[in-house]
């Protein structure tokens, strides 16, 4: 971290071929984290892509055996959030982006306006949305989402139990939505989109 | 089970009860996980193995020079 500009090359070793491929498989998760963070697909791929050369940099300091899943995770949260403080725009970029989500809604023939969560995520402040997509969609128990987010579990608990609960509230009266859509239409779709998917599983 | 089902109908009732409440959860549960899971299998842009296989060959070339 201090002072070298550049680390020192290092040879390549077997452990070095091991950590690449679990590092490889590891990358659809890390997509699919930053684009829960980022909400922009491209945004995500960058920060995916920087989040995979942090963590093969810094290869050295990883402990073969431990957690590569929560280690890449940790790395890539730092990333985005270490990018957000540097850009002091970030947050009035955010309001325009849900600004154009919401115009979106009113596309009927946008994919968008089939994704109720999504925007409903959105509407999450970012920790809480966090920990939610960490415990409930990345299946990380609540010790390793504190390992992630570097805070103590009960903190993690907290924040996905009001994650839910908001959640859920923002979805039965429509809160995320532009007017003239009627309360409980984002909540009955899901009911319905989670009852097919639960169905194909089950067939 | 396979009764967790609400009618599409059905508009949920104002002050929805427990049991009412936990199938909610549930099924944002199952969204949640789904949407997730579906970046996740989606398949890896060429770009991410280019620049890790362009990583790898530099650290080797450095070391072999």
């Amino acid at each position: 971290m201090s002072g070298a500009s550049s680390p020192p090359p290092k040879p390549p070793s077997a452990d070095d071929d091991a950590f690449k491929r679990e590092l490889v498989t590891l990358i659809p998760h890390l997509r699919a984290f930053a684009r829960t963070l980022t909400g922009d697909p491209t945004a995500a791929d960058d920060l995916a892509q920087d989040a995979m050369m942090k963590a093969w940099d810094a290869r050295a300091s990883y402990q073969m055996g431990t957690n590569m899943k929560a280690w890449t995770f940790m790395i890539l949260r730092n990333q985005f959030y270490s990018e957000k403080r540097r850009s002091w725009r970030q947050s009035q970029l955010d309001q325009e982006a849900a600004e154009r989500t919401l115009v979106a809604v009113d596309d009927p023939e946008s994919p968008v306006a089939l994704d109720e969560l999504r925007l409903a995520l959105a509407t999450l402040p970012e920790e809480q949305r966090e920990a939610l997509i960490l415990v409930g969609a990345g299946g990380f128990a609540y010790e390793e989402a504190a390992e992630i987010c570097q805070c103590a579990v009960g903190t993690v608990k907290s924040r996905v139990s009001r994650a839910r609960k908001a959640l859920q509230a923002t979805l039965e009266k429509g809160g995320y939505a532009r007017d003239g859509r009627a309360a409980g239409d984002a909540m009955r779709s899901i009911l319905a989109a989670a009852d097919r998917l639960s169905s194909v599983r089950q067939g | 089970m396979t009764d967790t089902s609400t009618p599409p109908g059905k508009p949920p009732k104002g002050g929805a009860s427990l049991e009412e409440a936990r199938l909610r959860q549930q099924a944002i549960g199952v969204k949640l996980r789904h949407m997730f899971d579906e970046v996740v299998n989606e398949p890896v842009p060429d770009e991410f193995l280019d620049i890790l296989r362009r990583a790898d060959r530099k650290s080797s070339g450095e070391s072999g020079a």
